[in-house]
C-alpha cells in the first residue's frame, strides 16, 4: 500500500494536470485544475512549515545543549527563528481576542513596535539585519565569478584557449571602456559580438540543453504518471 | 503482501502501444485543425484546439517511451552512452568512505512541485543506498519544508532497504533555511567546517551555485553538479569536476538504478530528440527558402 497508494496519486494528478492544458479555464473547471492544484500546494506547504522548523530547531538545540563548537551561533539561529515567526503570527488588532489581551497589558503607544507593519520590531530585523546579510552574500558572488573565471579561462589546452579569446572579446563587448576599444578597429566589431557570439553560438548550445531539459523533463514526469519510475519513493 | 499497481503494465495488457498507427492519423488531422481558420472558429470552446499540436507530439513521445520501455521489460539490450558525471558518484561516496568523512547533498533549492528537485531527490535515494552500505556520512542541507518531508522518507528508505535502519539518523536531511542566501550561508559554513570529502548538487540551483561549489572547491571536495538550468551550467563547470547538463540530470537517477526498464524511457527520449532535430532541419529548410510559415505556425502553440 506504501508504493500503490502514492503511485495512484501521482498517476490521477499528473494525468489531470496534462488535460487541463487543453481545456479553456474560463468554460469549464477542469481547465483550471492547475491553479487549484497550485493552491492545495501552498495550503499543504504552510502545514509542512511545521516540520521545517521542528527540525531547524531539534538540530541547534542539540548543538546548544551539547555545547558544541560553535553553539552560541545555533542558539542565535533558534532565537532568529522565533523572533521572526512570533511577530509575523501574534495578533495585533485591538479587536482580535488575542490581540485585546496585548492591549491590556502594554501600553497602546509600545503597540506599533508589535506585528509586521512598519516601525515594528519585524520591520526592523527585516530591514537592518535580513536583507542586509541577503544583499551582503549575494555581493560577494562578484568575487566568486571572478576566482571561477580565472581557473575557467587558463588556456591548458585548445578549447581552453577558446574558451579565453570567447570570454575576452564578451567581456570587451558588455563593458563601454572595451566597446571603445573595440570601436577603434570597427564599429560594427561589438554588433558582431552580439549577432555571432551572443545570439549565434550562446543561444544555439543553450537552446540545445533546453530541449534536451524539456525532453528529459517530459520523459520523467510520464514514467511517474505511468509508475515506472518509482525512485523518488525510495524505491 | 498485495500485488504492486504498475500503470504501464496495464497499458501494455491492454495493447496500448497499437495506437502508434493513430499517431499518424492525429498529425494528418492536426495539420487541418491546427490551420489559422479551424482555431478560429472554435476560439471561445472549451477545448483548446489550438494546443492540439500538443496532444500529437505527447502522443508520439508518450508512444516512443512506452515502446522502448516494453523492449526493455522484454529484455531487447538498449545501448545508453556513459555519463561521467553519474559514474562518478560511487567513486565519490567511496572516497569519503576511506576518508571517514561526510557526502553533502543538495537536492536544489527550488520546492517539490519542479521536476528538477523531483530528479535529485530521486538520485538521492541511489546516493543514501550507497552511503547506507558504506556507513557514510550523509548531510542533506533542504530548503523548503516538503522537501525536507519527502527527502526524509527517501532517505530513510534506502537505509532500511540497505538492512542499516539503526544506522538512519533523522537529521541527515535537515531543514536549513527558507531564504536563499540563509540557506547558502549555512551550507557554506558546512562545507567548511566538517569538510565533506563529496559535495553532490543535484537539481533547481539559481544564484547561489558559484557560491555553493566554488566554497566546495576551496574546501577540496570532490565535486559533482546537475542542473537544468542553462544559465547556471557555466558555474558549475567552472568549479566541480563533473557535471550532468540537462536531460543528464533527469537520466541520472534510471542510469544508477541499471534496471532495464528505466533505460527503456532514456532511449524513447533519444528517439523523439532525433525527430526533433529532424524537424529543425525541415523548418529550417523550408524558412530560408520563405516557404515556412505554416511549418512554422504549427509549433506556435498559445
Amino acid at each position: 500500500m506504501r508504493t500503490t497508494i502514492p503511485i495512484i496519486v501521482a498517476f490521477l494528478a499528473g494525468t489531470l494536470l496534462i488535460v487541463s492544458f487543453f481545456f479553456n479555464p474560463e468554460k469549464i473547471w477542469i481547465g483550471d485544475a492547475k491553479e487549484l492544484a497550485l493552491q492545495w500546494m501552498t495550503i499543504v506547504g504552510g502545514f509542512a512549515l511545521v516540520l521545517g522548523v521542528v527540525s531547524i530547531v531539534r538540530v541547534n538545540a542539540r548543538a546548544v545543549q551539547r555545547k558544541s563548537e560553535g553553539w552560541f551561533y545555533k542558539l542565535m539561529t533558534v532565537i532568529s527563528v522565533f523572533a521572526m515567526a512570533i511577530p509575523a503570527i501574534m495578533p495585533v488588532t485591538k479587536e482580535s481576542v488575542g490581540g485585546s489581551i496585548f492591549y491590556s497589558i502594554f501600553p497602546e503607544s509600545c503597540m506599533g513596535y508589535l506585528g509586521t507593519g512598519s516601525n515594528s520590531f519585524y520591520d526592523w530585523l527585516f530591514n537592518y539585519v535580513d536583507a542586509p546579510m541577503m544583499e551582503t552574500m549575494f555581493a560577494m558572488l562578484a568575487f566568486y565569478i571572478a576566482s571561477a573565471a580565472y581557473r575557467a579561462f587558463r588556456a591548458r589546452n585548445t578549447e581552453a584557449t577558446l574558451l579565453l579569446l570567447t570570454a575576452i572579446l564578451v567581456m570587451l563587448w558588455r563593458v563601454p571602456m572595451g566597446e571603445a576599444f573595440l570601436r577603434l578597429f570597427s564599429d560594427n566589431l561589438p554588433g558582431y559580438i552580439n549577432t555571432y557570439v551572443m545570439g549565434g553560438f550562446n543561444v544555439a548550445v543553450q537552446r540545445g540543453i533546453i530541449i534536451g531539459a524539456a525532453l528529459g523533463a517530459a520523459s520523467m514526469s510520464l514514467r511517474i504518471i505511468l509508475g515506472i519510475e518509482r525512485t523518488y519513493m525510495g524505491k | 503482501m498485495g500485488k504492486e499497481i504498475d500503470i504501464f503494465s496495464i497499458v501494455i495488457k491492454l495493447k496500448a502501444i497499437r495506437i502508434l498507427p493513430v499517431i499518424l492519423l492525429t498529425i494528418t488531422m492536426s495539420l487541418i485543425l491546427n490551420s489559422q481558420a479551424f482555431a478560429q472558429d472554435f476560439g471561445d470552446s472549451v477545448f483548446l484546439y489550438s494546443r492540439i499540436t500538443v496532444i500529437v507530439l505527447l502522443l508520439v513521445f508518450s508512444g516512443a517511451v512506452l515502446l522502448y520501455t516494453k523492449w526493455a521489460k522484454a529484455g531487447k539490450k538498449l545501448f545508453i552512452r556513459k555519463i561521467a558525471g553519474v559514474d562518478a558518484v560511487e567513486d565519490a561516496v567511496g572516497r569519503a568512505t576511506e576518508m571517514g568523512k561526510p557526502v553533502l547533498f543538495i537536492p536544489g533549492i527550488a520546492d517539490v512541485e519542479d521536476i528538477e528537485t523531483i530528479a535529485g531527490i530521486a538520485i538521492l535515494g541511489r546516493v543514501a543506498r550507497v552511503t547506507a552500505q558504506y556507513d557514510t556520512p550523509l548531510r542533506v542541507p533542504v530548503r523548503y519544508p516538503m522537501v525536507l518531508a519527502a527527502s526524509q522518507e527517501v532517505v530513510e528508505g534506502a537505509y532500511a532497504e540497505m538492512g542499516k535502519a539503526d544506522s538512519y539518523d533523522k537529521d541527515t536531511v535537515r531543514y536549513v533555511a527558507g531564504e536563499q542566501f540563509a540557506f547558502t550561508a549555512t551550507v557554506n559554513g558546512m562545507m567548511m567546517r566538517e569538510r565533506p570529502a563529496a559535495n553532490i548538487y543535484m537539481g533547481g540551483f539559481f544564484a547561489e551555485s558559484l557560491l555553493l561549489a566554488e566554497t566546495g572547491n576551496a574546501a577540496g571536495a570532490i565535486q559533482i553538479a546537475g542542473t537544468a538550468r542553462p544559465e547556471q551550467l557555466p558555474f558549475f563547470v567552472a568549479a566541480c569536476d563533473f557535471t550532468l547538463m540537462g536531460e543528464e540530470l533527469y537520466a541520472a537517477s534510471s542510469y544508477l538504478s541499471h534496471e532495464p526498464l528505466l533505460l527503456g524511457g532514456l532511449k524513447g527520449q533519444d528517439f523523439v530528440k532525433v525527430l526533433i532535430i529532424i524537424s529543425i532541419l525541415i523548418g529550417t529548410l523550408l524558412v530560408t527558402f520563405d516557404i515556412g510559415d505554416w511549418y512554422t505556425n504549427l509549433f506556435d502553440v498559445p
